[in-house]
């Protein structure tokens, strides 16, 4: 109930007085109120920030924090007030919910922040009054679809081949992100140069060409070199038949592909051939021959499987849907009364052009969107006062839904922006969390080394020992406690490594190690070494090139470093198991300097126009040995 | 002809826009500035004080709640309405709460203030049963003639009955409220000429055991 009603009912129950003498039945007895009804005031302390306020002010919401017994919990008894480690600011706001019943969003905060407030004051946002509501709504949705696309951005990009993989999903895996294999990228750059040749030979075929000897008139290049011009679009033709037919067999879910967009421009690009061949060369026919021809032009649409900014206009039509219909209707309305208008204004004149209303129509468009050919034009004064209205109404009425797509078309286009900046620094926070991980994973191992030196030589390691913080000690000790539990042993990356080319190689080392507990769950799931042998063997077939997709943490981790024949000296003391094997790793074998091939504006091969995720092409050097520096990339993507 | 028709009429359709907007502007903007200048200062906390029954104290809780609500110090109609309702959501509390603010509404101009609820809550709360009946009558008369007929206290019925909603057991039925007068007159009505006056209410309200118990109800309220 609203704090209103709360402070109200003492008056409607007294108000109760007036139904005594009119009832029917004796009155049921009033509840027994024990609580103290004298007002207190209340202390409460957020982070130094006192607040002070009445105690009835809190009751009025029972069922928040503040309203029940629940910040007992949070009670300080040496001080006399109630303490909470939170934001003042936005204690602030809280607070004065209570003292006016309406819940305000300030503007300036983080959406996250306030919410994580609001939950734990135990205040539904519900309640937000609605000066707020739609602001915060609006925020809250934007960083919904925020979160929403990261993660479908990750999933897109970085989900690996699944293990056992049919030929059949590679190579639709292939056509969607043709950066995951060399392949896939040639087909790519084949299929667009085959595009461009054959929309461009369209076009040529139509320039007027010197006429061959014994002709006076210019002749059209298509038919003066007919032959070159047939073969060029049969190579085309079949390029794109064999494309689509690899889609259709390499698609998931073939009905689906089909009704697709994409597929459709693809099917009414490559139509026209076809039926041309089919078709016999009869007159009646060829000019509806000649029609089909125009839909070769279609193929240009094929180009937006490689450019992004034309699939964000796709999009942007299609959101903006409803102010299109708008302006289309309203312009066809507008038409309607203008060309009626100037019909019946030119009606008497000798030899006007208004023949009928059908045929104002066309001046009508002419003059509306400020065009004016001229080659219609009033005569009477009736009829050039009505032109100009019109000429000035087009003027409104195009320009009112204009913005409205504009901004749209702006808003698709920087959030696809955001996504690849995105995903750009992504791939730098990740290697930086990475190396964090790896410097605990390292302090743990150098702790335990410290440990057991220190067994024998007491006094230069009680100072590194000191300098670490009793957190460090508690954190390491757990670690410790772990590996005496699963009577296994924390390593880095080098032994780690080493071990497993022994295990392939085909030593069986009897204790298998695990890497350090952060980076060891995604490895150990799929088994480090059988990737890594299907690694090697990929690697053997693509010729040692290889691009790497994006943001893989256990790739990057995996692809990322060379061995080095020394063995590391912090397993040795550690290691009860005879691991005088020495490995023979051959440094070839592992993993050589990744380079991948400047990747093309950022695209993936889409069905559909709806802009997904698209990846940063990124360019990934190996540099020394263990040292992860990456250096990406970006290049624009429009 | 017709074109210079269409083209003066456009012209003064134009011209109406624009005059209108300025004539009418002017009006507005005062009619605001009246009506936001209506603000009610209490008097004194001693006095108040010495008129009502309530503590210091009790003025203070009772004042800050009131000024919570209503930061303008008076509570008109409407709000009254929206409480009520809040409080017999299943109903229509309106009918009631029209009479219950005239009731409280003692200088009957269209608000009630502080003092006006204050001192409707001391009778209610803290006054004798003689204050209380009294208090009683003057809701039942509607017109304030000293005299209850038989349609006010039928408005008073409806109203309360109103209250309750449809969805009661057993169900309303449409005489209700009209038995319940006749029975409420049979029983207040001595001398049977229509009207019950403050002294047949009074002394039939004393003479009955149930009501004089159950007065006594409410006075722990606050």
């Amino acid at each position: 109930m609203a704090a209103g009603v709360a402070t109200w009912l003492p008056f409607a129950r007294a108000a109760a007085v007036g139904w005594l003498p009119l009832a029917k039945k004796t009155m049921p007895k009033p509840p027994v109120d024990n609580s103290s009804r004298s007002d207190e005031i209340l202390y409460v302390n957020v982070s130094g920030v006192r607040f002070q306020t009445w105690k009835n002010t809190l009751d009025r919401y029972p069922d928040t924090l503040l309203g029940s017994s629940e910040k007992e919990f949070f009670y300080n008894e040496d001080t006399q007030e109630y303490f909470f480690d939170r934001d003042p600011e936005m204690f602030r706001h809280i607070l004065n919910f209570y003292r006016t019943g309406k819940l305000h969003y300030p503007r300036h905060e983080c959406i996250q922040a306030f919410d994580e407030e609001l939950a734990f004051y135990g205040i539904v946002p519900e309640i937000i009054g609605d000066c707020c509501m739609e602001e915060y709504r609006d925020r809250k949705k934007e960083n919904q679809e925020r979160l929403a696309e990261d993660t479908e951005a990750n999933e897109a990009n970085d989900a690996p081949l699944p293990p056992h993989s049919t030929s059949r999903e590679r190579l639709w895996r292939a056509f969607e992100n043709p950066h995951t294999s060399t392949m896939a990228l040639v087909f790519y750059y084949v299929t667009g140069f085959f595009i461009a040749v054959s929309v461009i030979a369209n076009v040529v075929e139509t320039v007027p060409c010197q006429p061959p000897k014994g002709m006076v008139k210019d002749l059209p290049c298509g038919v003066k070199y007919q032959l070159a011009f047939f073969c060029m679009d049969t190579a085309c033709v079949l390029i794109f038949t064999f494309e689509y037919l690899m889609r259709l067999f390499a698609a998931p879910s073939r009905c689906k592909f089909m009704r697709s967009v994409m597929s459709v421009i693809d099917v009414v690009a490559i139509m026209p051939y076809y039926i041309g061949l089919v078709m016999p060369e009869n007159e009646d026919v060829s000019g509806a021959f000649v029609t089909l021809r125009v839909f070769r032009v279609f193929r240009i649409f094929k180009f937006s499987r490689h450019s992004q900014g034309l699939r964000i206009l796709g999009y942007t039509l299609k959101s903006c849907a409803s102010e299109l219909g708008f302006l289309l209707f309203s312009l066809t309305m507008a038409i309607i009364i203008f060309a009626t208008v100037m019909f019946y204004a030119e009606k008497g004149t000798k030899g006007s052009t208004f023949t009928s209303i059908p045929a104002s129509f066309w001046y009508t468009i002419v003059t509306m969107t400020t065009l004016g050919y001229g080659d219609m034009v009033p005569n009477t004064i009736a009829g050039k006062i009505f032109g100009s209205i019109c000429s000035l109404s087009g003027v409104l009425v195009i320009a009112l839904p204009v913005p409205v797509i504009v901004s749209n078309f702006s808003r698709i286009y920087h959030q696809n922006q955001r996504a690849d900046k995105m995903r750009a620094q992504q791939k730098v926070r990740l290697a930086r969390i990475r190396m964090a991980k790896k410097g605990t994973a390292n302090a743990f191992l150098q702790y335990k080394e410290d440990h057991t030196l220190g067994d024998r030589d007491s006094d230069s390691t009680a100072l590194c020992v000191k300098n670490r913080s009793a957190f460090e000690h508690q954190h390491n000790h757990l670690l410790h406690c772990l590996e005496k539990t699963t009577n296994h042993e924390f390593t880095d990356e080098m032994t780690y490594s080493e071990l497993c080319m022994t295990e392939s190689v085909g030593f069986r080392t009897s204790r298998s190690t695990s890497l350090s507990s952060q980076q060891g769950a995604q490895n150990n799931s799929t088994g480090c070494c059988p990737r890594r042998a299907r690694r090697r063997a990929a690697m053997r077939l693509a010729n040692s090139t290889v691009s790497v997709s994006r943001g893989s943490v256990q790739e990057l981790d995996t692809l990322q470093f060379k061995t080095t024949s020394i063995p590391p000296q912090t397993r040795s003391s550690l290691n009860a198991q005879p691991d005088d094997l020495k490995l023979n790793c051959g440094d070839q074998d592992f993993t050589a300097a990744i380079i991948s091939i400047p990747t093309p504006p950022a695209n993936t091969p889409d069905e559909s126009l709806p802009p997904s995720p698209t990846p940063v092409p990124g360019i990934l050097r190996n540099t020394r040995a263990t040292a992860y520096t990456h250096e990406t990339v970006k290049i624009s993507s429009l | 002809m017709i074109a210079v028709l269409v083209v003066v009429v456009v012209f003064v359709k134009v011209l109406e826009q624009f005059g209108l907007l300025e004539a009418g502007y002017d009006d507005s903007v005062e009619d605001e500035l009246e009506l936001s200048a209506v603000r009610h200062r209490p008097e004194g906390l001693e006095q108040l004080e010495a008129q009502t029954r309530f503590s210091r104290k009790e003025l203070q809780i009772l004042y800050r709640g009131f000024k919570n609500e209503c930061p303008s110090g008076v509570v008109n109609e409407e709000t009254f309405k929206d409480i009520y309702a809040q409080f017999f959501p299943q109903g229509d509390a309106s009918t009631y709460a029209h009479f219950l603010f005239n009731a409280f509404d003692t200088d009957h101009n269209g608000s009630v203030s502080f003092e006006d609820f204050v001192m409707g809550l001391s009778i209610l709360l803290r006054g004798t049963v003689q204050e209380k009946l009294i208090w009683a009558f003057n809701l039942y008369d509607i017109n304030k003639d000293g005299y209850i007929t038989k349609e006010e206290m039928l408005d008073i019925m409806k109203a309360i009955y109103d209250m309750m909603g449809k969805c009661t057991y057993p169900v309303l039925k449409e005489e209700t409220p009209r038995q319940h007068v006749e029975v409420f007159f049979q029983k207040m009505d001595k001398n049977k000429d229509g009207v019950v006056t403050i002294d047949e209410f009074i002394d039939c309200c004393q003479n009955d055991e149930n009501i004089m118990r159950s007065m006594h109800l409410f006075e722990n309220v606050l």
